[in-house]
């Protein structure tokens, strides 16, 4: 029972238990606490395996804007809590062990898949962010260019569906 | 036994080093209430606390028994989890990021080499950024938890601050990363250390290198972006008394509005050392090497300092300053002497001292700021940050690289 | 070592909680917070590959999904605050109809 097995026991608790979390509490920004706590559990994981410049990209671009983002319009909009839903209770009750199974089902595809991949370790830094940016801007640099481009439609969007009436 | 001991030794030497800069932090955070107390009394042209204690020096004890024993009641119809998550939120986040700055060089003790702050990570520079990423949630949370419609303007336009100035703050630190190829605060500070040139060799200068480029420009977007990311003056509008009564801490009393106080105390803390460690050469002493008798500038400071506690104790009006100060006086100007005469001793304290002279100094210019600046009004505030910081930031980069593409040897 | 199943595994089940919340839930920004947790989950799988395979694609892959999910974010928030805007609610069940 290595310290990393244990560490990755407790990280992936968090995550399941804020994923639970967010399905389970009614008013959204309760659910938006849940997810940033997800997300930096996600992070703890990436940095056991050793991805130490995606772990920090994930809580500054996720944690740090994007569900500022979300928190930002829940407070703006006022979103109340969730009111009762007039559905039969039978979706509700069917639904659940439904999605288990569909976890359960791409879970035991994979561990019983072909052949057995290797233990992802954090053996030293492989892609320390000196072999990732060399990869981005020289193997990926049109990806890249694109994307800067797609964050500026996302920019113009935001603004142009958000502004006030005129 | 020694197997044990050295197989943790890393876990043991970082317990105890968080427990000292965790005692050290809370006392230089008091302490740095009382500094600024005094020194915008007197930029006032008035005294500030003179009474409780000699020169009002137990202020900040005062102040945290005030705290202590004051009631914390809890408004109707607040939010309970925000509410009561965001103090520990925003105090959390900004000691955290206390663990990762460098204070000195690497240092042996009982024979075990060790890393002058707590975490020595690859990627330093990216975990503060992270955390100051985070510490946008304490302040909206706080604002919008409260019922309270002056906390949530004030907690909405303080969190659009910050995050309007966290992009210019990350940008104007991109220069000094290209020069130093490291996103370790470590390797940056090492980077810097060219003893020939002292002074001239650090971020700021950027002579020491064949190919750097001055970071002057960075660093004025740095540290004014980092102003605004504390929330101090001439940037407090969210939280300025006159304004909106105190913007998203109104609701708060005692514990947590002290948890939220030692925060903002913290988080300009870690600026200081922050500028200090990538512009200003963190450790590095402003002589060049060469000029030895510089290394008895500390104990030449506390000869001075206890000469002038015992020459202002003679005579003082209260009994206990007569009493007290001569005693620390004389504990000063011992200290000073055993460290000229220990020479392995006084060779530990030169790098902490030169990163203390530091970010003392810097913590006074965010004094004398507040003691001297008005504050910008909130659209002039957001227009600064996005038409004039972020440009400018953007454009010290595209200089930087410039200018080492050209000297950079092929 | 922790077995990269493992990881596999957790990104299965974080996924599967995802979809459970976006068929679920009725606030439309929850469901949203939801597909952002697919998002991660997927990441997770990533990472863990690309640390098996050693090949480091696979945390290039998740810098690009991450830029994406926050272009997304951002366009399908501008337009939830406008729905929101005019129907005046924020519950998926009662955007049912093309005309107001």
């Amino acid at each position: 029972m290595s310290a990393t097995l244990i560490v990755f026991f407790v990280l992936a608790a968090l995550a399941v238990l804020g994923a639970v979390n967010l399905i389970v509490q009614r008013h959204p920004i309760h659910s938006a606490l849940s997810l940033i706590v997800v997300m930096v559990a996600l992070a703890g994981l990436y940095l056991l395996l050793g991805a130490e410049f995606v772990a920090a990209v994930q809580i500054i671009v996720y944690g740090g804007a994007i569900m500022v983002l979300f928190t930002f319009v829940i407070m703006l909009l006022n979103a109340g809590e969730e009111e009762h839903t007039n559905f039969s209770k039978l979706a509700n009750i069917a639904g659940i062990p439904l999605a288990v199974a569909i976890a359960g089902f791409i879970a035991a595809t994979i561990v019983h898949s072909g052949q057995p991949l290797p233990p992802a370790a954090a053996q030293g830094s492989l892609t320390n962010t000196k072999t990732l940016s060399m990869m981005i801007f020289r193997d990926f640099v049109y990806p890249f260019e694109l994307t800067s481009f797609l964050i500026l439609v996302a920019i113009l969007g935001a603004i142009v569906l958000a502004q006030r009436e005129r | 036994m020694n197997e044990v001991l050295t197989q943790y030794a890393f876990l043991i030497a970082a317990i105890i080093k968080i427990v000292i800069l965790v005692f050290i932090v809370l006392t230089v955070d008091a302490y740095l209430t009382w500094l600024e107390r005094k020194v915008i009394a007197h930029i006032q042209a008035r005294w500030g606390p003179r009474r409780t204690g000699p020169f009002g020096l137990l202020q900040p004890l005062a102040d945290g028994l005030k705290f202590i024993l004051k009631e914390d009641p809890t408004p109707t119809g607040v939010d309970k989890t925000a509410y009561f998550l965001a103090p520990f939120l925003t105090l959390l986040l900004a000691v955290t990021s206390l663990a990762i700055i460098p204070f000195g060089p690497d240092f042996k003790v009982f024979g075990y080499t060790t890393n002058f702050g707590i975490a020595d990570v690859n990627i330093s520079i990216l975990v503060l950024f992270a955390i100051t990423a985070l510490s946008v949630y304490g302040v909206a949370l706080a604002g919008w938890a409260s019922n309270n419609k002056y906390s949530l303007l004030g907690g909405l336009r303080s969190s659009a601050q910050m995050i309007s100035y966290e992009l210019a703050m990350t940008l104007s630190v991109v220069g000094v990363l290209l020069i130093a190829g490291d996103f370790s605060l470590k390797g940056i500070v090492l980077q810097q250390e060219f003893p020939k040139l002292g002074l001239l060799s650090w971020n700021i200068f950027a002579i020491g290198h064949g190919y750097g480029f001055t970071q002057v420009i960075g660093f004025f977007c740095y540290f004014i972006a980092a102003i605004a990311e504390t929330n101090r003056i001439p940037f407090d509008l969210p939280e300025a008394e006159s304004e909106l009564v105190a913007g998203y801490h109104t609701e708060y009393a005692s514990m947590k509005f002290a948890m939220f106080f030692i925060a903002e105390y913290t988080a300009m803390l870690t600026v200081s050392c922050l500028a200090t460690v990538l512009f200003f050469g963190g450790w590095l002493s402003p002589f060049p090497g060469s000029w030895t008798f510089t290394q008895y500038l500390p104990t030449l400071l506390l000869f001075g300092l206890g000469a002038y506690a015992i020459y202002m104790s003679i005579g003082y009006e209260t009994m206990l300053g007569r009493l007290v100060m001569p005693g620390v006086g004389t504990a000063m100007i011992v200290i000073g002497v055993v460290l000229a005469l220990i020479p392995d001793l006084n060779h530990f304290v030169q790098g902490p001292f030169w990163f203390v002279a530091k970010v003392f100094a810097f913590l006074f210019f965010y004094i004398w700021m507040r003691g001297t600046l008005p504050r910008f009004r909130y659209d002039q505030l957001m227009t600064f940050g996005w038409k004039f910081l972020l440009p400018v930031s953007i454009a010290n980069v595209v200089l930087t690289s410039a200018v080492m593409l050209w000297r950079m040897p092929r | 070592m922790v077995p990269t199943s493992y990881y596999l595994v957790l990104s299965a089940i974080l996924f599967g909680l995802g979809i459970v919340a976006f068929v679920f839930k009725r606030n439309i920004i929850t469901i949203f917070m939801s597909i952002e947790l697919m998002l991660n989950a997927v990441n997770l799988a990533f990472v863990a590959f690309s640390r098996a395979l050693g090949r480091p694609d696979g945390e290039v892959f998740v810098l690009f999904v991450i830029v994406v999910a926050a272009a997304e974010a951002a366009v399908g928030l501008g337009i939830i605050i406008l729905t929101a805007r005019n129907r005046r609610s924020l519950n998926v069940e009662r955007v049912d109809l093309l005309k107001l």
